[in-house]
């Protein structure tokens, strides 16, 4: 009871297990079995353990557990008794079907087997004789079969035999026929065999024939080889064969390559012929090449180069497009051809196939490209000496599609020849001709100012009716020298036709970087040409061209003063004026915007050029006030030294050079005005023209007072004007001027008084003397304040010439006031 | 180190004739000429103090007419040529003359100086430099460094070279040169070389320099245009044989190497008028002082054309050779040109600035209006210098 107590204690999963353990305890699988349980527990009160030990069990449930938990434990354990009992019995069921369905079945194998050996007797039996019938039909058919064999094994032989002696035979006809590439098969088969027999006299024989046959062969290979006269395709063919025919392969990449060159040659020589200007040898020759190039030529773009011959550079026999498209399509193609052709035999031939040893692809290649190398090396120079020879910068257009052409053509050897440093030489000469274009360019602009300045200089020297004539006609232009000639039309047009010209100049430079041409994407042009090239050295140092240029002209001129009419010296400081207030930054916004230009280098800023703009402006005013300075002061110094102040008549008039003074002051006014605003100036008093000389009077008091002077009182004498010059601000005589004509004007009077008071300072004057000098400044005076900026700078130097004639007068007896006035007006 | 304050002295007339008292070598002493048509004219002899800063001045009468050009001896104190404009019947002729100061014109410094005023003694004529036949004098040289025998006077277009006798009591002239050419040619300066053994002579006439070998008399180098506009005055530099300065009316201060007479060596542009005297400095010839009608004095620093490498002080064997040192110049590293100090202590036009015979670092300057201004080197160069 305990034991069923304990069995029925177990549970679940756990109790399906034990059945089976117990169940393999009966079969005697129990090994397995009892090793697990030995591991699991030693425990006695384990109720499946092996070491159970019931009154162990029954005893600790006792001592532990109430009494409740002992009735439920007694009724799980009856329960699980219960369960275990019909677990036993549905087993002991099932197992007692399958004992005798098994039995059953034994019996049934037991008949079958029985009938199965009496038919494997049979057969055994059967099999038997079978082998018995064969062996007696091979015993009668063995003689033939062997026979048979060998018969056919004769055949065999007497048909190669049969090739190899009409091998000779055939290999002649081959010859006859030309067709080398058969004879060539024929013989390779053969070779071997004969190789191997040679030693029998008769193969001996065959063999030397065939080795006769084909030397002469290869010797008719070679010299076709050698004539050239055979297109590339017979030639790649011819090498195939030589190839095959075990020539050495450098001697044929050498003798392939020289015969290449030979005729690339004679496409490079015809090209020099071209260069050199020979029309008539060059036409004759022309047509020679033309024969030899590839049909490639045919497909190429050559369409426009004939139209393009016709119109342009008669200087040149062919012009550059035509020049460049031979180039490529007779030398470039035939290059290309050569190159994929020597590829195909040398190069990827050799590795495919088992007639080269390792090293030959390299051989070949380097041969190929120092071949490539030299040819196009020549042929580069052939290519830039014609580039050089493209001076006239008529059209860029042409230049450019030819430079296009040539390097796109060029792309074709970088595909066929990697490794090649062929393209990057040309993008290189194409860079060089675009900078040399670039400064051609340069240059061109740089003659094109010249002359036009020559154009104003000519437009400024011919008469015009009047300085201030309104211009009618107009037009003008520098070429337009009939016309009649303001200023400002001149400063306009001139110019324009200068903005123009950069203008054109830009758009045929802006042809390099143009989207359908091959090169444009290369970062030179992309970057460098855009911002060092175009920007810095063709528009920059085209500005700075102009500004020197300008400044130059004050200082060649600076000695003589008269090389350059003052006129242009206005015009062109006005010009240069312009270039600083707008037309530089509208020039350089220009170039940058065309060439989108990104400027990875430092480039000169608009403001530099604005500076130098303006300094060669200023200088070029500065120089013009000096100029014209100079050309009033010199009369007025002419008048003062060349007459005899002491021994005058009284004035009655106002000298005729001050009337002239006037007269020039006017006509620059004028001249001024028309390129200049009128700047400012100080408030007029209301009637400036009237105003009498105070200082003449002062200098009346002055001498009033020097006649009690004392010598002991230094400093006195001059006392009053003395203080004047304390009051008024020093004036600086040749100073720099600003850019208006009130600012102009002041110099040019400054200059010319202050000459005319150094003059009078060197003379002695007699009574009339003094008064003449009193008429004729107050005759500027009434002139020329309407000039300046401020009317006291000329008040001041005039009461300065009045005061130091009136010092230097042995009889200073100033003339009346209202004497000057009438004889003013009536002049 | 503050330089000292210029010190002013005012004349009571128009002038334009200064020199240094060239035989003087212990007092700082100038010798000024005025010019008024009205009453008699003077010369100042300006003393200059240094110690003290201040001017002592004595008179004398030149009675004869206005000064245009005062020349002192260089071997006698006391003697001293003058260009004078003469007018007699309305008419106005220039002459020349050789002047001795009363002996005791000094002991008229000792008194008050109302009394010297007041009593103002006059020159002592030596000779007339007579050229009459030759026209109006612009001036008279002295022979540089020489016993006060000999001088030449420009007049017009002749120069004549002057024999003094009997302590200068007699001129002759003992011979002439002629200047040749269309128009009217007239001398309008001169400079008297101190080389070649005081055998060359520099004239100016409207804008070309010439010079001339007096023991031949003849032209020997022509720079034609030499400046743009008249040439108004020349200088010799005192230490390199061949350079030459001038100044004239485009405002320009040209140097000259003689034996390359195409272009000038340097050219200064500082001035904004006529600049009408240029000097050397007598011992430091990088010094050059010009004076301007634009009412400036300027003082320049013509390193690289000096004898004087910069920042050295030369041997005596050196200076001898300055041809020599050319090399060493241009081999020296950056020499600056530049203008030291600009002078505006004037409000009228400059027309002549001398540096004292005695104090190498001091010069007076003299404008239109009387007033005469003494300055002094800037402490800081002239230490540069002497250092």
């Amino acid at each position: 009871m305990d034991t069923e107590a304990v069995v029925s204690e177990d549970s679940g999963p756990d109790r399906k297990r034990r059945v089976h353990g117990m169940l393999k305890l009966y079969y005697g699988l129990n090994e397995e079995g009892k090793a697990e349980e030995e591991a699991q527990s030693l425990d006695p009160c384990d109720i499946n353990g092996p070491h159970f030990d019931p009154e162990h069990f029954l005893n600790k449930l006792r001592r532990e557990c109430s009494l409740a938990e002992l009735m439920d434990q007694e009724t799980c354990m009856v329960k699980q008794i219960r369960s275990l009992d019909s677990d036993m019995q549905t087993l002991v069921y099932e197992n007692y079907n399958k004992f005798i369905s098994a039995t059953d079945t034994i019996r049934k194998m037991k008949n079958d087997f029985k009938k199965m050996e009496d038919e494997m007797d049979c057969l055994s039996a059967n099999m038997s004789a079978i082998t018995d019938f064969s062996a007696r039909i091979s015993g009668t058919l063995q003689d033939q079969h062997a026979q048979i064999t060998k018969l056919s094994g004769v055949h065999t032989l007497l048909r190669k035999l049969q090739f190899l002696f009409e091998l000779p035979a055939r290999l002649n006809k081959c010859l006859e026929m030309q067709a080398y590439a058969q004879a060539v098969r024929s013989h390779r088969l053969a070779r071997c065999v004969l190789q191997q027999y040679s030693h029998l006299p008769s193969f001996k024989g065959i063999q030397d024939d065939c080795h006769a046959i084909m030397d002469k062969l290869a010797q008719e290979l070679r010299q076709k080889f050698r004539d050239g006269g055979s297109s590339a395709k017979d030639l790649s063919e011819c090498v195939e064969l030589l190839l095959q025919l075990d020539e050495p392969a450098e001697e044929l990449c050498d003798k392939f390559l020289s015969h290449a060159r030979s005729r690339l040659e004679s496409d490079l020589q015809g090209l020099e012929a071209e260069i050199r200007p020979y029309p008539s040898a060059s036409a004759v020759k022309d047509a020679s090449v033309r024969r030899l190039s590839s049909p490639a030529s045919t497909g190429s773009p050559a369409a426009s180069s004939p139209k393009a011959s016709a119109i342009f550079s008669p200087s040149s026999n062919t012009d550059i497009l035509e020049f460049i498209d031979r180039g490529c399509n007779e030398f470039v193609s035939s290059l290309c051809l050569v190159i994929t052709s020597y590829q195909e035999l040398f190069v990827s031939h050799a590795q495919t196939g088992e007639l080269a040893s390792k090293n030959i692809p390299q051989m070949a290649n380097a041969k190929l490209h120092a071949f490539v190398d030299d040819l196009a090396a020549r042929y580069f120079s052939l290519v830039e000496r014609r580039i050089q020879e493209e001076k006239g910068v008529g059209d860029n257009s042409l230049l450019v599609r030819a430079l296009d052409r040539f390097h796109r053509r060029l792309q074709a050897v970088t595909k066929l020849l990697p490794g090649s440093s062929v393209p990057s030489k040309g993008t290189e000469i194409v860079i060089r001709a675009a900078t040399e274009r670039v400064k051609q360019y340069l240059a061109a602009l740089q003659s094109f100012y010249m002359d036009s300045l020559t154009d104003v200089r000519q437009a400024l020297a011919t008469p015009r009716l009047s300085v201030a004539s309104a211009s009618v006609g107009g037009g003008g232009g520098p070429s337009g020298r009939d016309g009649p000639n303001s200023l400002p039309e001149l400063l306009s047009s001139l110019s324009a036709s200068i903005l123009n010209q950069i203008k054109s100049v830009l758009a045929s430079v802006h042809l390099f970087t143009a989207k359908d041409i091959t090169f444009s994407n290369k970062p030179y042009f992309k970057g460098e040409f855009c911002s060092q090239g175009v920007r810095e050295s063709l528009v920059v140092s085209f500005i700075k061209f102009i500004c020197q240029s300008s400044r130059q002209f004050c200082e060649s001129a600076g000695d003589k003063g008269g090389s350059t009419p003052p006129a242009l010296l206005l015009l062109l400081s006005r010009l240069c004026l312009d270039y600083e207030t707008s037309t530089i930054s509208y020039i350089l916004t220009l170039t940058d915007e065309q060439f989108l230009v990104q400027h990875h280098s430092p480039v000169t800023p608009v403001t530099t050029l604005c500076t130098e703009a303006r300094e060669a402006a200023q200088k070029l005013l500065n120089h013009y006030v000096k100029v014209q300075g100079l050309i009033i002061s010199q009369m007025l110094r002419k008048s003062v030294e060349t007459r005899d102040w002491v021994n005058t008549i009284e004035p009655r008039n106002v000298r005729a050079v001050m009337k002239r003074v006037v007269e020039d002051t006017t006509s620059i006014d004028v001249q001024v005005g028309l390129l200049y605003e009128e700047g400012v100036r100080k408030a007029h008093s209301s009637d400036s023209s009237k105003r009498t000389f105070s200082v003449y009077s002062s200098s009346r008091q002055q001498v009033r007072y020097a006649a009690s002077y004392t010598p002991s009182a230094p400093m006195d004498t001059n006392l009053l004007s003395n203080i004047h010059k304390l009051f008024s601000e020093r004036i600086d005589i040749f100073s720099s001027v600003e850019f208006n004509k009130v600012s102009v004007m002041t110099g040019i009077i400054k200059i010319s008084l202050k000459t005319f008071l150094e003059c009078v300072r060197l003379r002695t004057f007699g009574r009339y003397g003094l008064q003449q000098i009193q008429v004729d400044c107050h005759y500027l005076q009434m002139y020329l304040w309407r000039f300046v900026s401020d009317e006291n700078l000329v008040h001041f130097l005039l009461d300065e010439i009045v005061g130091s004639s009136a010092h230097r007068c042995l009889d200073p007896a100033p003339m009346e006031q209202s004497v000057i006035e009438v004889i003013c007006e009536r002049g | 180190m503050e330089d000292d304050a210029p010190v002013i002295y005012g004349l009571e007339f128009q002038a334009r004739a200064l020199t240094a008292q060239t035989a003087e070598t212990d007092a700082i002493r100038f010798l000024v000429g005025t010019q008024s048509l009205k009453f008699d004219n003077q010369i100042h002899i300006i003393d200059f103090d240094d110690e003290n800063n201040i001017i002592n001045k004595n008179v004398l009468l030149h009675q004869a007419g206005e000064i245009w050009h005062i020349g002192a001896s260089p071997a006698d104190k006391a003697v001293l040529t003058t260009c004078y404009n003469k007018t007699s019947d309305s008419r106005v002729v220039s002459c020349a003359a050789v002047w001795r100061m009363p002996c005791d014109w000094e002991t008229g410094s000792n008194d008050s100086p109302d009394d010297s005023a007041h009593n103002p003694q006059t020159l002592e004529l030596l000779c007339h430099l007579d050229d009459s036949p030759h026209g109006n004098a612009a001036c008279v040289l002295w022979e540089p460094m020489g016993d006060g025998k000999r001088v030449i006077s420009l007049a017009d277009n002749h120069a004549l070279l002057w024999d003094l006798h009997e302590s200068s009591t007699q001129a002759k002239v003992s011979s002439t040169a002629t200047l040749e050419g269309k128009g009217q040619l007239k001398f309008t300066s001169g400079k008297w070389s101190p080389h070649h053994n005081c055998s060359q002579l520099a004239t100016a006439n409207d804008t070309a320099i010439r010079g001339w070998d007096l023991r031949t008399m003849s032209q020997i180098y022509c720079i034609e245009n030499a400046h743009g506009q008249l040439v108004r005055d020349l200088d010799f530099n005192p230490n390199r044989q061949y350079y030459l300065s001038s100044c004239g009316d485009d405002c320009k201060v040209k140097f000259w190497d003689v034996r390359n007479v195409q272009e000038p060596v340097k050219t200064l542009e500082e001035h904004s008028h006529w600049v009408w005297s240029v000097r050397y400095n007598h011992s430091h010839d990088q010094l050059v002082l010009t004076a301007s009608s634009d009412s400036r004095l300027i003082l320049s620093n013509m390193v690289s054309i000096s004898s004087e490498p910069f920042g050295h002080l030369v041997d005596d064997e050196e200076l001898s050779e300055g041809e020599d040192n050319h090399q060493e110049d241009k081999s020296k590293e950056p020499l600056k040109d530049s203008v030291v100090s600009t002078y505006e202590e004037h409000e009228d036009s400059v027309y002549a600035a001398e540096w004292s015979s005695a104090d190498p670092w001091l010069f007076a300057s003299l404008s239109y209006d009387g007033r005469l201004v003494i300055n002094r080197v800037p402490r800081a160069l002239k230490y540069r210098i002497l250092l």
